[in-house]
C-alpha cells in the first residue's frame, strides 16, 4: 500500500548520501578517536570534518560544536550549564509552548528552588513581547526561547529576543531542533549563547544531536566522564552518528532553497486544498511567520487520534495535538497556549513536509482526508451539518 | 501507536449501529468537548422490558468509538435488567481488551448505559454528589471510590485509566492516594464535612479574597487560566475569568466545581458565586 510520510517534524527518513557516508565508520573508520595510533587518528579527522560541516550550517566555528545525544541533552545541558555558571541567579525564563525538553525540565527545575517564567502566547502562538520584556530581571540566569514551534511551525522573532537578552547580559539558549535545516541560522547575525539541534529532524539517523556553545562561556559538562569535546561531554563520541549529522547539515544547507520554494509551495497547496473541501476547519499558528514545511490544522468536533488512526488505513501519516494520541489526557500544551478552544484542539493535525514529499501526494492527501472527517463527523455528537 | 486488538480495530472502522434511534425512550449522554470524549446513547425499549434497538454517536478517538459500537451490538436484544449488569470490564472484554490509558472509553460506555436506562424508567438521573477532587476533569470523591471499591483499583494510575481523574494538572494526585488507601485499608471513605463558620460581613470579603489570591487564582492560573473579584453583594460572590478561562467551555463547570466549591469549604458554605456579566465573551 502506499504510504505519504508527512511527519517530519516527529522524524524524518534519512538520506541516502547520509547513509552512505556513515557506513565506513562502522567497518573501516571504527577507530576511537581518543586513540594514539592509526585507527584513532582517522577517526579523529573524520570527527573535525563533521564539527566543521555543521559549524560551516550555523556560520559558527567548529570549537563552538558539541555533539550530543539528542535534542532532548542539547537543552538539558544548556540550561544547567548556564545555571551553574552562575550559582546566585536563580530565575529561568522561557515560553508557554516550549517542547517538553525545555518545559518539563524548567517544571523540574522549580521544584529544585528555581524560579521560571513561563511567557505567554497569543492565538497566533506569537510570544507576548511585553511579557518577555517584562520578565527579565537582575536575577535571571537565562532565557530559553525556542527559535520555531513543532505543532504550529510558528517562528519566534530570534534576532529581537536575542539581542534585547544580551543588552541586559543574560545568557540567551534557543531549541532550534525544528528550525535547523528548514530556515537559516546564522551565529554571526543573531548573538545566542547557546543553541540545541537535532540530527533526526533533518535526515541523520536518531541518537545525535549537538549543542552550539559561544566560545567565551564557561560550560560546564552535563556528562561528566572523560576528556572528549573538549571537557564539555564525557562519553566516546558516536562517530557513525556524528558523521551523519555533519552530511545531513551539509545537505540541509544546499536544500535550504528548495524547502523554502518547493516543500513550502506544496504545503500551501495542501492547506489551501483541505481548507476548501472541509468546512469547519482552520490553520494554527502565525501564518506570516511560520516553518515552510508545517502545517496544524484543527477540525472541529471530532478528535485527533481517530483521525489519524483513519489517515493511516489510506497510508497518509501524519500526528496530532491531541491527548488521546500522547497518552496524556489534555490536548497540546501548545494549543491550549494559544487558547484554541476545546471544540477545535482535540482535533488537531499536524501535517510536516520535506523535500521527499511530492505533488501527488499532496493532491493524495487533498482528496482522501474530506471522507475521513465527514465520516468522523457524521458519528459525533457535536456536528450539525447545516 | 496504540496496541488495539483487531476487534477494536474493525469497530473503529466499521462502526455498527451510529447515529440515533427514532423515537428513542433511552437516552444517555456522558462526556463532553472539553473532556476530548463524549457519548450519546439511544435505546428503543419494547413493552417486554426488551432493548430492540441502540445507536450511538461518539466523539472521541479510536477506542471510545469501538467501546460505544461494541456496547451497542452487546445490548440489543437483552432485556434491560441484564443490560444494567454490563460493566466497563465486561465492554473491555468483548473488544478482546483496550490498552490500560484507555479504559476510560469503556467506563463511559458503562455511563452511558447506565443513564439512559435511568431515562427510561424515568428515574433521576444519577448526579454524583460529592466533593470535586480532579478539577481538570470534574471528578469527585465519591465518583473515585465508587471506581476503586467496583473495580479493586490499587494506584492513581488506575484510577486515571477509569475515570481521567488525575490525568490533568496532577495536583489531586495526593487527594486520590488518600481515597485509595482509605477505601482499600483505612477502613472506608468518609467525605470531608466543612467546619461551619461564622464571619462579619468585613471579615466574610477578606476571607474570600484571600482563598481567591491564595487557592482559586493560583489553580486556574496552572491552566493558564485566572480570574478576579468583581464585589461580593450578601452571599452572592461575583468574578470574572480571565486567560484561558475566558475563552473555556468548562469555564462553568469550573466556576460552580472549583471556585464555589473552594469557596463553600473555606468562607461560608451559602455563598454563590456568579460570572459577571461580559456582552463580548464568546460562548
Amino acid at each position: 500500500m502506499k504510504t505519504v510520510y508527512v511527519d517530519n517534524n516527529a522524524t524524518t527518513r534519512v538520506d541516502q548520501q547520509v547513509i552512505d557516508e556513515m557506513m565506513p565508520c562502522f567497518t573501516e573508520y571504527y577507530g576511537n578517536p581518543s586513540s594514539m595510533h592509526r585507527k584513532g587518528g582517522e577517526a579523529g579527522n573524520i570527527l573535525k570534518l563533521a564539527r566543521e560541516r555543521v559549524a560551516k550550517t550555523l556560520n559558527a566555528q567548529p570549537d563552538e560544536i558539541l555533539f550530543t545525544s539528542c535534542g532532548t541533552e542539547s537543552n538539558n545541558s544548556a540550561i544547567r550549564a548556564a545555571l551553574k555558571a552562575q550559582p546566585t541567579k536563580k530565575h529561568i525564563v522561557t515560553t508557554m509552548v516550549e517542547h517538553p525538553a525545555v518545559k518539563s525540565l524548567c517544571e523540574s527545575l522549580d521544584k529544585e528552588g528555581y524560579r521560571t517564567t513561563y511567557l505567554p502566547v497569543d492565538g497566533k502562538g506569537r510570544l507576548n513581547m511585553a511579557a518577555f520584556e517584562a520578565s527579565l530581571t537582575p536575577d535571571t540566569a537565562i532565557v530559553s526561547v525556542m527559535w520555531a514551534n513543532n505543532e504550529t511551525g510558528t517562528i519566534f522573532p530570534i534576532r529581537d529576543i536575542a539581542r534585547r537578552v544580551k543588552e541586559k547580559g543574560i545568557l540567551f539558549h534557543t531549541d532550534a531542533v525544528q528550525a535547523v535545516g528548514k530556515i537559516p541560522v546564522d551565529a554571526q547575525d543573531i548573538p545566542f549563547d547557546m543553541l540545541s539541534l537535532s540530527g533526526h529532524k533533518l535526515h541523520a539517523p536518531k541518537g545525535v544531536g549537538a549543542l552550539y556553545v559561544r566560545s567565551g562561556f564557561k560550560f560546564s559538562p552535563f556528562l561528566i566522564g572523560g576528556h572528549q569535546e573538549h571537557g564539555k561531554r564525557g562519553g566516546t563520541e558516536n562517530i557513525g552518528s556524528i558523521v551523519a549529522l555533519g552530511k545531513a547539515c551539509e545537505l540541509a544547507l544546499d536544500h535550504m532553497d528548495e524547502e523554502n520554494v518547493r516543500v513550502k509551495q506544496l504545503r500551501d497547496k495542501l492547506e489551501a486544498g483541505l481548507l476548501a473541501r472541509i468546512p469547519k476547519c482552520f490553520v494554527n499558528g502565525d501564518l506570516a511567520n511560520r516553518l515552510p514545511n508545517t502545517s496544524s490544522i484543527s477540525f472541529e468536533f471530532i478528535e485527533g487520534e481517530a483521525i489519524l488512526l483513519m489517515m493511516n488505513e489510506f497510508g497518509i501519516c501524519a500526528s496530532s495535538g491531541s491527548a488521546c494520541t500522547s497518552g496524556s489526557l489534555e490536548p497540546s500544551h501548545v494549543l491550549r497556549a494559544m487558547g484554541i478552544p476545546f471544540t477545535a484542539a482535540h482535533g488537531t493535525i499536524r501535517f510536516s513536509l520535506c523535500r521527499y514529499n511530492t505533488e501527488d501526494e499532496v493532491d493524495y492527501i487533498i482528496e482522501k482526508l474530506p471522507a475521513v472527517i465527514k465520516r468522523l463527523r457524521d458519528m459525533s455528537p457535536f456536528w450539525k451539518e447545516d | 501507536m496504540w496496541d488495539y486488538t483487531d476487534k477494536v480495530k474493525d469497530h473503529f472502522l466499521n462502526p455498527r449501529n451510529t447515529g440515533r434511534v427514532e423515537n428513542a425512550n433511552g437516552i444517555g449522554e456522558v462526556g463532553s468537548l472539553a473532556c476530548g470524549d463524549a457519548l450519546t446513547l439511544t435505546l428503543r425499549i419494547n413493552d417486554n422490558q426488551i432493548i430492540e434497538e441502540a445507536k450511538f454517536q461518539t466523539f472521541g478517538c479510536a477506542s471510545a468509538i469501538a467501546s460505544s459500537s461494541a456496547l451497542t451490538e452487546m445490548v440489543i436484544g437483552m432485556p434491560i435488567t441484564e443490560a444494567a449488569k454490563i460493566t466497563n470490564e465486561d465492554i473491555a472484554e468483548f473488544l478482546g481488551g483496550l490498552p490500560k490509558e484507555k479504559i476510560h472509553c469503556s467506563v463511559m460506555g458503562r455511563d452511558a448505559l447506565e443513564r439512559a436506562i435511568a431515562y427510561y424508567k424515568g428515574e433521576k438521573v444519577h448526579v454524583s454528589e460529592g466533593n470535586v477532587i480532579c478539577h481538570c476533569f470534574g471528578v469527585t470523591d465519591l465518583d473515585i471510590v465508587r471506581a476503586v471499591k467496583e473495580a479493586k483499583l490499587t494506584t492513581i494510575e488506575e484510577v486515571t485509566s477509569h475515570l481521567k481523574a488525575g490525568g490533568g494538572c496532577g495536583n489531586c494526585h495526593e487527594e486520590i492516594q488518600a481515597i485509595i488507601w482509605a477505601v482499600n485499608e483505612g477502613g472506608g471513605y468518609v467525605q470531608k464535612e466543612p467546619a461551619p463558620v461564622r464571619l462579619t460581613t468585613m471579615q466574610k470579603i477578606r476571607l474570600i479574597e484571600k482563598v481567591i489570591e491564595e487557592e482559586v487564582r493560583p489553580a486556574l492560573q496552572k491552566d493558564h487560566g485566572d480570574m478576579e473579584l468583581i464585589d461580593v453583594d450578601g452571599n452572592k460572590v461575583i468574578v470574572k475569568f480571565k486567560g484561558a478561562c475566558s475563552s473555556c467551555s468548562r469555564s462553568q463547570i469550573t466556576l460552580k466545581n472549583h471556585v464555589e466549591a473552594t469557596l463553600r469549604d473555606r468562607v461560608a458554605t451559602e455563598l454563590v458565586v456568579e460570572e459577571a456579566i461580559d456582552e463580548n465573551r464568546i460562548c
